[in-house]
């Protein structure tokens, strides 16, 4: 997907663009209101990141400006700002969903899951492997037309693997991944959700492969 | 926190005594005024007569062939009946002997006022005016001096001072009982600025510190002058601390942020057990302060809010609906399901920003303790006060500490490795306190804890 | 010495009080237990109704009626104004000077006309006229004289018809006489020249209007000036002799009066006998009763013809003005 981040503080910036990367999207940064108006006229974006402190102006003008083009693309923002008061006037301006600084990326990755499965229209991001769909924005597994529900960890896992087909994913990477920091668990919580994957998977034609020693891999046929 | 203010007399009651008592003492002396120049104008009538009754006596006297010869005419007593039937005096002297008349009108000491009026009294004790004069009159060889009293009770002087003294004091009376109207009006009008102040003032919302702009009376502008500057200064001085407060949590939390993208960033990229631990440990530092934060700024928040609550009609159910619909994302992360039972609506007149950032600090503390695959429900019911009810499946509280955990930055035994501070819980029961409600902790027998939050 | 003494004592009341009355008589109640004492100047023979009606009301009292001359009252009753109870004359200007001087006492139940009372103690009861009473055949034949002027005349015209033959007050000795002589002068000269012409057709001097009607009416006298007309009118029920003439010219007119001296020893008993007095319950209907003229009540205010109650009846009281007019009285009427 293509985001939008607009956010002045550079380290920060790099930090959340090479996640993003990361992850396999495509991330434009603006550190300035100007350059925000500009990206967001001659672009098209999934989804905007906008930090509402910005040295020449207040993100809140371009939350209004971009409600005021009807564009109806969706935007997270990104504060600091803990007053309830800011937040409902940001929600009442146009932002679809706020995250507080400093943030759990995995947080901001679900609640940009949640804001663009609002929106739905998510067709292009569904990935087709084999006899599977999978959707990761909506959340749902197609196999061989039979829609099966998984959890969200599990929903995780599978999206964590199917972005890169063959790639050998070591458990702590995926532990640290699909586990919060404060979460009172073990790596070994890893092998049953890949348990519970591949009893889903089965039907497909995707395989989940253990490799002794060295992690994890999806192979499809 | 308001204070009973000292109350030292009032300002409409001195103002209605004041000017009753003025009216008071003007009635009296009214009374005393015109009560003197009656008595004056009166006692002048009856010396005119008494006067002249003399004159036409003393006219009558002449020396008829060596002998004093008074034949005074019927009027000099006619003249001097009134309407009380006031008794009469009279005595006639040749030369301090006493021609003919009462003895008791001749001065016993034989000082003699020839001439004026004076008071005296009769043998058997009544009082009486005597009016006297006197004449020379010249015969052949002779050269006398006659002096003539005629004197009168004062029975019927008595009937009209006490019929104006009567009439004058009801005319006082009449005149302190319109002016006692009279001062409780003009009191109550001059009292009026001030209430009208003081309930435009009260009128006002807990935030609204902008200067008072209805006119009032010349008096009282430099009161509203150093109120407005008053006002001025605290609205400047809590503009400042909130933006102190927005600066800090700016401030704080933006190199947190970096500090933590980074890494988080970097966890993804090392391999070796102890660099990832101490990744891991330095991330959950950085999330404790900066939730530590977040709790402090709003803990701030809530101490000076409570004190100005915001009162209005909300729909709890909404309301909860919103902040699981915020905190769902949160909560999908470990798998955990947050729910509101109900859909019916619960109608409650209550601050609502107070009331997000309480409930929201609980469903935080319930989505921390809860175990992942778990479930919290949420219900929230009206009667018999407008309660929310959030279960968990948690390890639930500790039972000795149940009674401790909401004092502050107090944490249970099984928060070990936990983020969380008590604070959360402190939050919410200052403001179910704050709109006169409770905060209950308990336990649920099958496990896990049970917060009911009550208005 | 001593027994004599004692004999002395016990008869000096009697001797202090050795008072000659004209009459005196006690008038008895049905159950008596005290005795009202009244001091009057009228004829007991006109009282004797009015007392026995205020007995019919009062059954336990006595009254003592003492009657003399209008002159006499005053010094009687400051001579010991504790012994008489109520004090009755028809010289208004004595009665005014005692009340004046503080013998009476107040009565402010009472309620009379301002004009017929004079400080609530004070209280007339009746208004007669002072009249001429002329013997009718002195005048058969003739017109009977309307007024003062007219009297004058007629005497002037036949003074050997009526040379010795007139009389009037002897304003020396009566009270009533003297006041009746002196509201004459003060009303019109015509009373000095009808005095003049009287006097020098030997007039002779009356203490009492009683007399003078019966030698009216015996032929003694031809006219008799200045009688009281409700003794004239009483007698003339039984006796025709004569003519009762009201001078047209200017009447005068008296008021009986009453008060309760002021060291009465029974104040409420004499109140209700003035009470009885005033309200005057006791004038006969009948006309063969001998009873006095009601005060008449007047719509309009005061009788303009009745001398008024003020304290300018002392006027004539005074020593001076009494000596100069009964000096001048002298002078016209003993020639």
């Amino acid at each position: 997907m293509k985001f939008l981040l607009i956010e002045d503080n550079s380290d920060l910036a790099q930090a959340i663009c090479s996640r993003m990367t990361q992850d396999g999207h495509v991330v434009d940064h603006a550190a300035r209101l100007q350059d925000a108006f500009a990206y967001s006229e001659t672009g098209e974006y999934d989804l905007i990141l906008l930090d509402i402190m910005l040295p020449d102006g207040d993100g809140r003008s371009f939350l209004k400006r971009h409600r005021a083009g009807k564009k109806d693309t969706p935007v997270i923002v990104l504060t600091a700002r803990s007053q309830v008061s800011d937040r409902i006037s940001m929600l009442d301006l146009g932002a679809d969903d706020y995250v507080t600084k400093p943030f759990d990326h995995e947080e901001l990755q679900a609640r940009c899951r949640a804001v663009l499965r609002r929106k739905s229209g998510t067709a292009q991001t569904t990935v087709r492997l084999g006899n599977i769909a999978f959707d990761p924005v909506a959340g749902s597994l197609i196999v061989d037309g039979v829609a099966i529900t998984l959890r969200n960890r599990e929903l995780r896992l599978l999206e964590l693997l199917i972005n890169s087909p063959g790639q050998v994913f070591p458990k702590h990477k995926l532990f640290d991944r699909l586990f919060s920091y404060d979460e009172d668990v073990s790596e070994n919580a890893i092998e049953v959700y890949i348990g519970r994957l591949r009893k889903h998977l089965d039907p497909s034609s995707l395989r989940i492969t253990t490799l002794r020693g060295l992690g994890y891999r999806l192979d499809y046929d | 926190m308001t204070e009973t203010v000292n109350v030292s007399g009032s300002l409409r009651r001195r103002l209605t005594l004041t000017l009753i008592g003025g009216a008071a003492v003007l009635a009296v002396v009214l009374f005393a005024v015109v009560r003197l120049y009656a008595a004056q104008i009166a006692q002048q009538g009856q010396d005119s007569i008494l006067s002249a009754s003399v004159t036409s006596m003393l006219d009558a006297a002449v020396l008829r062939d060596g002998a004093v010869v008074v034949d005074f005419p019927y009027a000099a007593l006619s003249m001097l009946s009134t309407t009380s039937d006031d008794r009469v005096f009279y005595a006639i002297l040749q030369d301090q002997t006493l021609l003919s008349g009462y003895k008791h009108l001749s001065p016993p000491n034989g000082s003699f006022p020839a001439t004026g009026t004076f008071l005296a009294e009769t043998p058997d004790g009544a009082l009486i005016r005597v009016a006297s004069d006197s004449r020379t009159l010249v015969g052949a060889d002779t050269r006398t001096v006659i002096t003539v009293s005629v004197a009168q009770t004062q029975e019927a002087l008595q009937v009209t001072l006490n019929d104006i003294s009567r009439r004058v004091a009801l005319f006082g009376a009449g005149f302190f009982c319109l002016s006692a109207l009279l001062s409780f009006w003009a009191s109550a009008s001059t009292i009026t600025p001030i209430r009208r102040l003081t309930s435009s003032i009260a009128r006002r919302g807990p935030q609204d510190l902008s200067p008072v702009a209805s006119p009032v009376p010349s008096e009282m502008v430099s009161l509203v002058e150093s109120l407005n500057r008053l006002m001025g200064r605290l609205d400047k001085a809590l503009s400042q601390s909130e933006e102190f407060i927005a600066e800090a949590a700016h401030r704080v939390r933006t190199p947190l942020a970096t500090v933590r993208s980074h890494a988080e960033a970097m966890l993804h990229r090392v391999d070796r057990d102890e660099n990832r631990k101490a990744l891991r440990a330095m991330v959950r530092a950085i999330d404790e302060s900066s939730r530590a934060a977040g709790q402090l700024l709003d803990h701030a928040m809530i101490t000076f809010r409570t004190d100005h609550l915001e009162r209005e009609e909300l729909n709890l159910t909404d309301l909860l609906q919103e902040l699981v619909q915020r905190l769902t994302p949160v909560a999908e992360m470990k798998d955990i399901s947050l729910l509101v039972e109900n859909t019916e609506p619960v109608l409650v007149s209550a601050d609502a920003i107070l009331l997000q950032n309480a409930i929201r600090n609980l469903i935080d503390n319930a989505l921390k303790y809860s175990p992942m695959e778990s479930e919290i429900t949420i219900r929230v019911s009206a009667s018999p006060t407008p309660t929310i009810e959030i279960w968990d499946q948690g390890a639930g509280f500790p039972p000795d500490q149940i009674a401790n955990l909401s004092s502050r930055f107090s944490r249970g035994d099984n928060a070990k490795g936990i983020i969380g501070s008590g604070l959360g819980l402190a939050i919410a029961q200052d403001v179910a306190e704050a709109h006169g409600g409770a905060l209950k902790l308990s336990n649920l027998p099958g496990g896990g804890a049970c917060v009911t939050f009550s208005l | 010495m001593r027994y004599i003494l004692v004999v002395i004592g016990l008869l000096w009341p009697m001797l202090i009080s050795a008072q000659t009355w004209e009459d005196q008589q006690l008038f008895k109640g049905e159950t008596p237990v005290q005795t009202l004492r009244v001091l009057s100047s009228t004829d007991t023979g006109f009282f004797s109704p009015i007392i026995q009606s205020f007995l019919a009301a009062n059954p336990d009292w006595n009254v003592e009626y003492l009657v003399t001359g209008t002159a006499d009252i005053s010094a009687i009753l400051q001579q010991s104004p504790q012994s008489y109870d109520v004090v009755i004359s028809s010289a208004m200007d004595l009665q005014v000077k005692l009340v004046n001087d503080g013998f009476a006492l107040k009565l402010p139940s009472i309620s009379h006309p301002d004009w017929a009372q004079w400080r609530q103690s004070l209280f007339a009861f009746t208004s007669e006229p002072a009249t001429i009473v002329v013997n009718r055949s002195a005048f058969r034949g003739k017109s009977i004289p309307a007024n003062r002027q007219e009297l004058i005349r007629a005497l002037r015209e036949a003074p050997e018809v009526f040379d010795g033959k007139l009389g009037t007050y002897d304003v020396r000795s009566s009270g009533v006489g003297y006041l009746f002589a002196t509201q004459d002068a003060r009303a019109s000269e015509t009373f000095w020249r009808l005095m003049e012409v009287m006097g020098g057709l030997k007039l002779r001097l009356y203490c009492c209007s009683g007399d003078m009607i019966d030698h009216v009416a015996s032929g003694e006298l031809l006219v008799a000036y200045n009688v009281l007309g409700s003794y004239a009118a009483a007698r003339q029920l039984q006796d025709d002799r004569f003519e009762i003439i009201l001078p047209s010219d200017f009447p005068t007119t008296m008021m009986r009066t009453g008060f309760v001296s002021k060291e009465t020893k029974h104040p409420v008993a004499a109140e209700r006998f003035v009470r009885h007095l005033v309200e005057g319950r006791y004038f006969a209907t009948g006309l063969n009763t001998s009873s006095l003229p009601q005060l008449g009540l007047y719509p309009e205010g005061r009788n303009p013809t009745v001398i008024p109650l003020e304290p300018a009846l002392m006027t004539y009281l005074d020593k001076l003005k009494r000596r100069t007019f009964i000096q001048e009285w002298s002078n016209a009427v003993i020639q």
